[in-house]
């Protein structure tokens, strides 16, 4: 694997996971429990497709085929994408959706804190932009995490189940290849190791505070890195991309 | 293909007719006054125009650019390079003071300057926002998140209008 071949891998990892997620946020836009969160998830989602339209650009660029941000989004097979396994989760009930925010932004938070210092320059300008951003998404999950879990009986009992079936796929979010290898010698990337203390704190803090309990680590999927899904991003891909491969010259 | 009409004007010419283009959302404004408008350079009598999003999303990026774009050609200027940088990433700070007298006049709370809401958690959010109506700090916010990506949803407790607050990033 070469440099240049790493790097790519890593765009397309950043960038389809702001992806994935940022289209099932969408699928809550005018679905929301209410209008005030309604509007919250549609400006979360759009700053989610923003983040992936950049890392995308970049991969594009970096491979050099002419494949554009859209090319990579709409043309791929579901084999093709890197996004980390817990941001194809379905959105599920709110509670469902606010406890998969909450672990996904809460990683990228630290995650993007430390690329700030990336010595690629679109790397670090990027994560400098969107560290912005996941501040604010993972404040609001955070706020959100905390009122159903130390809400009353049933919303505290709805969120920890949340939590207990989505926690198998979160060791996912720090699973590296040899990409991270090479990346790290440049210190274009960070050693995820290095993370997950981070965001171990993050979470528990907010579990305290939610009274709610961090499930033990049993059994735990992997395989984003290969390309590996569950069948939930096929449904997914079926409903993003039917329009493009519908009407492949279409213009807007 | 470089083209001779970009020489009739200077750089500063070409940012000052830019300067004038409103803001596509919060018309009171323009682009350099928000900060989208970065830079602009004359190459080898090519017109580089460099802006930035103030959300990696902003959905007025499409609009600012094809503004640009049609003044540009309005001036006789052909070609031109509109290049999109992430870094120094925006922020409210490179709003003036001009600007945030227009966001209160039109409505909309301005970003209060040094209270970057930098804190993640809770408990790091609390200031009191002026309602741009009837002045009142007898205010609470109501979501983080308001109708379009650079501001929040706020509500006064003495006039009982909703208002936007630009938020400080």
């Amino acid at each position: 694997m070469t440099l240049n071949e790493a790097l790519i891998n890593y765009c397309l990892r950043l960038g389809d996971s702001s992806l994935i997620l940022g289209q099932r946020m969408a699928e809550w836009c005018s679905n929301g429990p209410i209008l005030e969160e309604d509007i919250a998830m549609s400006n979360i989602a759009l700053d989610l497709i923003g983040q992936a339209r950049t890392m995308l650009s970049y991969a594009g660029e970096l491979e050099g085929e002419g494949r554009t941000e859209n090319d990579l989004a709409y043309k791929r097979l579901e084999r093709e994408f890197f996004n980390n396994l817990i941001s194809e989760r379905p959105n599920g009930h709110f509670g469902d959706t606010v406890i998969r925010n909450l672990l996904h932004s809460a990683f990228y938070y630290h995650l993007y804190s430390a690329l700030t210092k990336s010595s690629d320059k679109n790397i670090s300008a990027f994560a400098g932009k969107s560290l912005k951003e996941v501040t604010y998404h993972l404040r609001h999950n955070a706020e959100w995490v905390v009122r159903l879990g130390d809400g009353t009986k049933e919303s505290h009992d709805k969120v920890q189940q949340s939590l207990n079936d989505i926690w198998e796929y979160t060791e996912d979010l720090f699973a590296m290849n040899e990409a991270d290898e090479l990346l790290i010698s440049e210190l274009i990337s960070v050693d995820l190791i290095t993370i997950k203390p981070l965001w171990d704190k993050t979470i528990n803090e907010i579990f305290e505070r939610a009274t709610l309990t961090r499930p033990k680590d049993a059994f735990m999927q992997k395989g984003s890195l290969n390309g590996m899904h569950s069948e939930v991003l096929g449904h997914l891909l079926a409903e993003m991309q039917f329009l493009p491969r519908a009407y492949p010259d279409a213009k807007w | 293909m470089p083209n001779g009409n970009a020489l009739k004007y200077t750089e500063k010419e070409i940012w000052n007719f830019l300067s004038e283009i409103p803001d596509p959302e919060i018309p009171v404004i323009s682009i350099a006054e928000l900060g989208v408008l970065r830079k602009v350079e004359i190459q080898n009598s090519k017109v580089v125009v460099t802006i930035t999003p103030t959300y990696s999303g902003c959905p007025a990026m499409k609009a600012f650019e094809d503004d640009i774009l049609k003044m540009l050609h309005e001036k006789g200027i052909e070609n031109p390079e509109i290049k999109t940088v992430y870094s120094p990433a925006w922020t409210t700070d490179w709003i003036n003071e001009e600007a945030l007298i227009k966001l209160k006049n039109y409505g909309i709370a301005p970003p209060i300057r040094g209270t970057e809401d930098k804190g993640v958690l809770f408990g790091s959010t609390i200031k009191t926002v002026n309602c741009p109506r009837c002045n009142s700090e007898n205010t609470e916010l109501t979501s983080q998140f308001g109708s379009t990506a650079c501001k929040a949803l706020y509500r006064c407790k003495d006039c009982l209008e909703p208002f936007d607050y630009f938020k400080c990033i």
